[in-house]
This record gives C-alpha cells, structure tokens and sequence, in this order.
C-alpha cells in the first residue's frame, strides 16, 4: 500500500485555532494524491467559517463533502449533521478528513463516531495556534488538548502548529508556537507533527528557523505521493517524532479578501 | 504596551468590557454572540464580578436596570431579535438615566430570521424600538480592535450621559479573528466610593442623606414633560455637539462616495480599490457612531467631482434615510445593499456601482 499515514485525519482544537483553514487545504492536498477523498464538517458550534461554505469549490475539486441533511448550506444552528457522514468513514478505499467545532464541547461529537477512530487507521491531531489566549502556554495547551482526550476518550497523536497573527506574521511567530509544542511533547509525549506557513512566507521562515538552530523541512503536499513521503527519510505518519521543524504550506481558503482590508 | 492576542470578535468585546471595569454581565445565549456570554461566565467571576444566565432578554435587560441604579459598571449582548425583546427596559434605562452598554451582534431580520451577518438593526437601535422621545448611543466599529476601543470608552460615555450605549455591529464582526491589544485594566469602582462618583445612585442613604429616587412612572404627567425637556434633551443636543465620529477616504476628486460601517465599509474599501484600477474615483465616509450620525462629514465632499452618494448597507436604505437628512439635498443618492444575512461581494459593489454611474450619464 502507497498510504504512508492514516486514513481518517481527524482535526481538533481550540475554536479559532484554524482548524477549518487547515482542514480544507489539506483534504484539497490530499485530492491530489488520492482518487477517493472526503472532508467530514462536523462543526455544530460555531455557525459562521465552516468548511461546507467551500462546498462548491470543493465538489468542484472531485471532494466528497458532508454536513447537514440539506447537502447545501443552511442557515441553522441546529446542533445536527446528516448520517452520510459515516459513508467515507465506512468506505475503506476513502481518506477521510474530520473538521471537528472547537473545544471539548465541540469534540464531543466525536463520540457517537469512535468506532471509527481505531489506532491503526486513524491520527487524532490539535490544531494550535499560541497567539490564541487560551492556547499560549504550556499549560493551556496540554489543558486543551487534556479536555479534548477525556470528553472523547481518543488519546492525542500529534499537533498541529498553526500559529499565526492573520496579515501580521511573522516567521518569529511561527517559530513561537512550534517551540511551545515542543515544550507540550516533552511533557505530554504529543509531538508537533508539522507546523503551517503561508506559502509565501516558506522562505523566510526556513531561514529563520536555521538561525534558531532547528531544522526545517519542507513539505510537498499530504504526503501519499511516495517522493513527497521522503520527507528527509521520515514517514509522514511520524512526522515531528524526530524533533524536525517540518513545514506545510498552506494557501489562504477560508478567509476573504476583504477582511485583511486596512484602513 | 500589552501584548497582541489573536481574538475572535466576541471574545474580545468581553475582555474589553472587563478591561474597562464591568464586573456584571447579565445575558441569554443567541447566535452569533454566544461567545460574549460564555466568556463573560468563565472569567467575570475570576475578576471579581458577576455573571447571571438570564432567564430572557427582558430579564436580562431589568438586571441591568438593578445594577446601574445601584451604581454598578453593567453590560449585556444579544442579537437582533434579542434586542428587540429588551426594548421596554432600554427605554426604562433611559428615562431614568441609567448608564449601561449593550453590545448587539446583528444577525438576519425581521424576527427570528438568519443567523447570518446583517445591519437592519439600524433604525431599531438609533431612532426607538423603545417608546417615548429617546435615543441610544450608539456606536458602529469596522475592526475587532476598534470595537474594543469602543466599548472601553463607552462604559465612561454611558457614565458622562447617563444613558444606555450600544456597540452595533454585524454578525461578521463577532465571528472573525483578528489581532488585538486589550487596553490596560482600570480600576473598578469600589462600593464604598460609588456614591462620590455617582450621586444619584442607590446604594443606601445610611441615615447621612436624603433618599435618592429612580423614577420611571410619573403621576403628574406636567413633571415627564420637565424630564425630557431639562435633563434628556439637552444631554442629546450635548451628545450631537460632542460624540459624532467618522473616518473618510478619498473625497477629494471623487465621482461617487460610498457610506458604510461595519463590515461592510471593508467590503466597499477593496471595491474602491478595484474601481480606482478601472480609473473609477471613489470616496468613502464610514460613520462609526450612527446615533449621533455624522451630519458633519457630508460637507466634506467635494462639490465639484462627486455625482452621486450611495449608501451601502446591509438593510432596505435604513441608513440611506439618515444619509439624505444629513445632505439635505445637496447630491442624488442610491443604494446598493443585500439583506436576510447575504454579504455583499467587493465585485458586486463593483458592478453594481457601474450600473448606478452608468445610469445618471
């Protein structure tokens, strides 16, 4: 089998961490590699930038996407989603990527899934992002990512580093919450699996993260395509395990233009 | 200075509202502000104050009425449909000039409608929604940064007039991210110096003074003629000298001037930068308090470029209205508008600005 990770991706986190930013490119990434691909919304909280207002494009993209029982975009915030979700997860030649609502309150969910969420075939990631005030320490994050573990009953595999100050980033940023997550993996035993970068700043943060002393490497794609798997020999399933800083570019999906208009 | 935090936007009006010395939050859950009252539950007591569920929006609004005749800094939030349930204690608020803020997150209206980001809350919060002769300050931030400027200003303002502030902003607002620097924490007002700071408040003559009354029905109906007359109406004609605020761009040559607040006036700043590439001029006044509106910037436009004032706006022209009192005449005006929760699209306006040029040649 080519499949170098799992099969079902499912993404936590605190709300606002940029979960659904990650989650919709990297189910686009993995489009690329793979012929059957899902992204599963299963945000009941939060009511407004949820993966299913990309539904178009998605589909467009050849991405199964599921959400509620209309198919399309309602505005409801009935605390609901349609049973088709359990189709990728049940079809075994999908890979499946799970856009969970924020917190454990937003985790919860999760539950009624679990069956789905074996070890072998599924990773349990945090998003974090340590410009959030409730996941800029230690402490807050190991409490995040503790409360997400006991509401689901699912132990944590990796994190996400997706720390970033919107059009104010700066690679110090970046570098910031993948030391914080190292600091949670020393204690916690959950590595950071990789950290997201706007494609455009890659460079500048590569740079300066060798002025640090770390190591970056950069990702290509999801990881299923065998050269892009390399990964400085490093399967992707382990990324992070090494103490590599690994880099996954990210292209802006979720957020229009018009917000980052300054005054 | 503080350090910059990534904040939602409802999580930021909370710290902002206990950064400027709020210590008693009363509110019912709705969509899209609900992270208002989940902050405010977690953290207000950790500050030293009090959160209360209420049972309703009436009930949230009569406990702010208790707090603030009590002298207490006092916030609640809600959305739209929320709003309009609290109208009877805001005008209660009001002729017994009690300062509070009140935070709306605007959401699809009439009624129940959307949870989707709107503005036709406009003339509900600027011209009534509650009875008699009254007004609410109100107050229309574009950026989380800015709301949470305004609302640590606003508990003083609500204090200098004696009278409910809102922070009016659209659904959008509450639920993006943005940087943020908190303001530096003031010191709340002890019970003990209340009464130094706040004459007329309730708390306890203990035998030194006369009783102070808050009074909200009045027998002798000569007396409530007095009321509005000697101490609400001046306070507004004070509020129309003092308060207007606005920020415009690009008057000077323009062919069409937009007016929007909010999200909205983002919107419209990325479709004048696209109009300005197709060599189209266009202006911008962005109102940032909509009662007093800003009557003033609209001598700001230049007579000798400017065809036409388009208000763009998510409601059916309500500011459009107070637009053309403020011009008196003076430029046509058009609108160019969505409303039930859509958004407008900085390429709509594009178009749609076209059309409006387009027609008066």
């Amino acid at each position: 089998m080519e499949n170098m990770g799992k099969r079902v991706h499912v993404i936590t986190g605190h709300f606002g961490s940029g979960k659904t930013e990650f989650s919709v490119n990297y189910v686009m990434d993995l489009k690329k590699e793979l012929e059957k691909v899902a992204i599963l919304d299963m945000d009941i909280a939060n009511p407004y930038f949820r993966s299913r207002e990309r539904q178009e494009k998605l589909e467009k993209l050849g991405i199964a996407i599921h959400f509620n029982t209309y198919g399309y975009d309602i505005s409801e915030d009935l605390p609901a989603i349609t049973a088709t979700v359990r189709a990728p997860l049940e079809n075994y030649d999908y890979e499946t990527v799970v856009d969970v609502g924020g917190n454990d309150s937003g985790a919860r969910i999760l539950l009624q899934f679990k069956k789905y969420f074996v070890k072998d075939d599924s990773e349990m990631l945090a998003v974090i992002n340590a410009n959030r005030p409730d996941t800029d320490t230690v402490e807050k994050c190991i409490n995040e990512v503790e409360s997400i573990e006991e509401e689901t009953g699912i132990k944590m595999d990796a994190l996400i580093n997706n720390t970033h100050m919107l059009r104010e980033t700066t690679p110090e940023d970046i570098i910031k919450g993948f030391e914080l997550g190292e600091k949670v993996k020393a204690i916690k035993g959950v590595p950071v699996k990789f950290s997201t970068c706007e494609t455009k700043y890659v460079e500048a943060l590569c740079e300066a993260a060798k002025k640090k002393g770390y190591e970056p490497v950069v990702l290509e794609g999801a990881g299923h395509d065998p050269e892009a798997a390399k990964n400085g020999g490093v399967e992707f399933a382990d990324l992070g395990k090494d103490g590599k800083m690994y880099i996954y570019p990210i292209t802006l999906q979720m957020r229009p233009s018009w917000l980052d208009v300054q005054f | 200075m503080a350090e910059k935090k990534l904040m939602k936007g409802n999580e930021a009006f909370a710290v902002a509202a206990i950064a400027a010395g709020c210590r008693y939050y009363f509110g019912y859950p709705i969509t899209p502000q609900n992270e208002v009252p989940e902050y405010m539950a977690r953290e207000l007591r950790a500050a030293g104050g009090h959160f209360i569920q209420a049972e309703s929006e009436l009930a949230s609004i009569s406990f702010i009425y208790g707090a603030a005749a009590a002298g207490a800094r006092c916030m609640t939030s809600s959305s739209s449909i929320g709003i309009a349930l609290m109208q009877e204690g805001i005008g209660s608020c009001i002729i017994c000039e009690l300062p509070c803020v009140i935070i709306n997150v605007m959401r699809g209206g009439p009624g129940i409608g959307s949870i989707q980001p709107a503005q036709a809350d406009y003339t509900m919060v600027t011209k009534g929604g509650m009875n008699g002769d009254a007004h609410n300050i109100v107050y229309a931030p574009s950026t989380i940064q800015e709301a949470v400027d305004m609302i640590y200003k606003a508990f003083d303002v609500a204090d200098d007039y004696r009278n409910p502030v809102i922070i009016c902003v659209d659904g959008m607002i509450g639920q993006m991210m943005e940087p943020v620097v908190v303001p530096e924490f003031k010191p709340v007002l002890e019970e003990k110096d209340i009464e130094k700071v706040k004459p007329w408040a309730l708390c306890g003559h203990k035998n030194k003074r006369d009783r102070n009354k808050i009074n909200s029905v009045w027998l002798d109906h000569t007396e409530l003629e007095v009321a509005i007359n000697e101490r609400i109406w001046p306070k507004y004609e004070r509020a129309m000298k003092e308060l207007p605020e606005w920020e415009s761009k690009n008057l000077e040559g323009a062919e069409a001037v937009f007016v929007a607040y909010g999200s909205t006036a983002r919107i419209a700043v990325e479709a004048m930068e696209l109009l300005e590439e197709e060599g189209i001029k266009i202006g911008l006044i962005r109102p940032k308090t909509l009662w007093p509106f800003p009557d003033a910037a609209f001598d700001e436009i230049d007579k000798e470029t400017t065809k036409v004032v388009i208000s763009v706006e998510l409601s059916m022209g309500q500011m459009l209205q107070d637009i053309k009192l403020a011009l008196e005449g003076r430029y046509p005006t058009a609108l160019i508008n969505r409303v039930g929760g859509m958004l407008l699209t900085p390429n709509e306006i594009v178009e749609r600005t076209k059309a409006v040029l387009g027609g008066m040649k």
